[in-house]
Parts: structure tokens; C-alpha cells; sequence
């Protein structure tokens, strides 16, 4: 079974590296481009029985830094 | 008086910060991240900087989850005293011995220069040796050394005159020109710059060796 956690810099969090990828595009003619949010997906193979709840004690204890990050979870 | 500082893989100022620990008295030991204890006795920690675990999924993160770091996180809650410098300071925030974080450089770019930083309080171990408002010529080397908190955070570490320093031009994009935090307690300092390699004439200047003179004598085991 597997598991997609998201983490991304929370709303209001400056995100530089997102602000540089914005400038590039709009360096390269892409001039419909308002923001950009950069962030990280961490796959997770797991044994039976993990659960979602066991995914989100990853995310809180050690995948996210919940000071400057927010995390969703897809299980699969 | 006794001082251990934590190595971990990837470690590159833990000499420098015991060789600054040694010039100003302390008996100095190295402590191994896979140790899970402190050796008996020590007064203070510190967390060097360097690149712990290759800043693998954040700076300070997998460091924080080491065994060492329980102890050192034992360490404070007891009141022991500990000083985080650099990647240091990103090991404490991630284990919330500290408060905040550290984010990437708004400018993107790696720094490595000396710049000048304001002595925000000198009500603290770390500080007496200088007056409030000193300006003091520090290097910094980071890349991810723009401190964020929350508003509530960065408000109670002013109210309680917690900011210990701060830039004199902000070279990162911290909050409020933040460059190194007391503990609640004031015995745990986090800084982004470096004052061990600026505590010896042969570093280009010695502004950082206050920081070391000032713990000496002061400090007592927890």
C-alpha cells in the first residue's frame, strides 16, 4: 500500500524559491502566471495495515515542520 | 566547568566551536549523534553548524530525530544550558527547544561574509559580556537562515527581550531583522552567525569571544 504526502509552505510563509520560478517564467514569455507555490511529495511504500492516522504522526513528527509547512495525504 | 559539542555526519564547525569553548576554560568533549547520553556532569551543550545529514528534507530535521538530540533535549527541559549556532539553530528550532524556523534565504543565495549584528539584550549568560546596543563583526554562512515565527511569536520574544541579536542590514529576509533567540529560561541562545570563528586574532577578529568569556565561570550543570 502507498501513501503521497504534499507539504507545502503555509499560506502567508515566503516562498523564494516559488517567487524565483515565477520571474523565470515570466522571463520566458509566460505572462499568465500569477504565483507560485513551491513544494515537496513524499511517496511512502507501506506494509498492510499502515493507516492514514499512522501517516499523519510521519508528517507531524518528522515530513513536515509544522511552524512553516502544511501537509495533505492521499492514500493509495 | 564542562562543555560538550554534538558531531554529527556532516558537522564542520564543531571543532571551531570547541576549540572556542577551550580558550575560555572549558574542559571540552565531543559527543558522538548516535550517543544517546551526555557525558556525566557537562554544563553546557553546543550544537555546531555544518550541513547535519546533508540537510536532507529540511535543515536540522533528521539531526533532530538523532539520539543525541534527546539528550540534549533532556538537557534543556532540565535547565541545562546549550548554545546553537548556525545549523545548530536549526536543530533546536526543529526539536522545539527553540521557537520559529528557518527558512531558505529570501535572496536565494548562499552568504558568506562577516556582517555587523546589534546585541539586542545583554541579559543572558551568552550576552553579559556586551551592552545592550554594541554593534559586534560576526561571519554568517548559511543559506537557510531567514528566521520565521508568527506574528504571537515573534511579538512574546520581544515582550519577554528574547532576541539576543540582531542584523544591522538583514541579509536573509528575517522576521524583524532577527539573528539569534533566547529559550523562555534564557539558558538555550540559537544564532545564525558564528561567534567561534570570530574569537581568535587569527580569524580577522575576535567580536565572538565575549559570547564564550561571559559563560565562563557562569554556568553550572542541570
Amino acid at each position: 500500500m502507498k501513501a503521497r504526502v504534499h507539504v507545502m509552505l503555509k499560506n502567508g510563509v515566503l516562498d523564494p524559491q516559488g517567487e524565483a520560478v515565477r520571474h523565470a517564467l515570466g522571463a520566458l514569455g509566460f505572462d499568465k502566471v500569477e504565483g507560485v507555490r513551491q513544494g515537496k511529495v513524499i511517496d511512502l511504500d507501506l506494509a498492510e495495515g499502515a493507516t492514514e492516522a499512522d501517516v499523519t504522526a510521519m508528517c507531524e513528527k518528522l515530513l513536515a515542520n509544522t511552524v512553516i509547512e502544511s501537509y495533505s495525504i492521499e492514500m493509495a | 566547568m564542562k562543555a560538550a559539542v554534538v558531531v554529527f555526519p556532516g558537522s564542520n564547525c564543531d571543532r571551531d566551536l570547541a576549540v572556542a569553548f577551550e580558550q575560555a576554560g572549558f574542559d571540552v568533549s565531543m559527543v558522538w549523534h548516535k550517543d544517546s547520553a551526555l557525558p556525566e556532569g557537562v554544563d553546557i551543550v553546543g550544537v555546531p553548524g555544518g550541513f547535519s545529514y546533508g540537510d536532507y528534507l529540511r535543515c536540522g530535521a533528521i539531526a533532530a530525530q538523532s539520539p543525541i538530540c534527546k539528550a540534549v533535549i533532556d538537557h534543556a527541559d532540565r535547565g541545562g544550558y546549550a548554545i546553537g549556532v548556525c545549523n545548530g539553530f536549526q536543530i533546536l528550532t526543529e526539536t522545539g527547544v527553540l521557537p520559529g524556523a528557518l527558512l531558505r534565504n529570501a535572496g536565494l543565495k548562499y552568504i558568506c561574509r562577516t556582517v555587523n549584528l546589534k546585541v539586542a539584550t545583554s541579559e543572558s549568560v551568552f550576552t553579559q559580556g556586551y551592552n545592550a546596543g554594541d554593534v559586534i563583526g560576526v561571519p554568517i554562512a548559511h543559506h537557510d537562515g531567514n528566521y520565521f515565527a508568527d506574528t504571537e511569536t515573534i511579538k512574546a520574544l520581544h515582550d519577554q527581550d528574547r532576541v539576543a541579536f540582531t542584523y544591522e542590514e538583514n541579509p536573509n529576509g528575517s522576521v524583524a531583522d532577527i539573528a539569534g533567540i533566547l529559550s523562555e529560561n534564557r539558558r538555550v541562545l540559537g544564532m545564525m552567525p558564528h561567534p567561534e570563528r570570530a574569537a581568535d586574532e587569527g580569524h580577522g577578529g575576535t567580536d565572538g569571544a565575549a559570547v564564550f568569556r561571559a559563560l565562563a565561570g557562569m554556568v553550572t550543570a542541570a
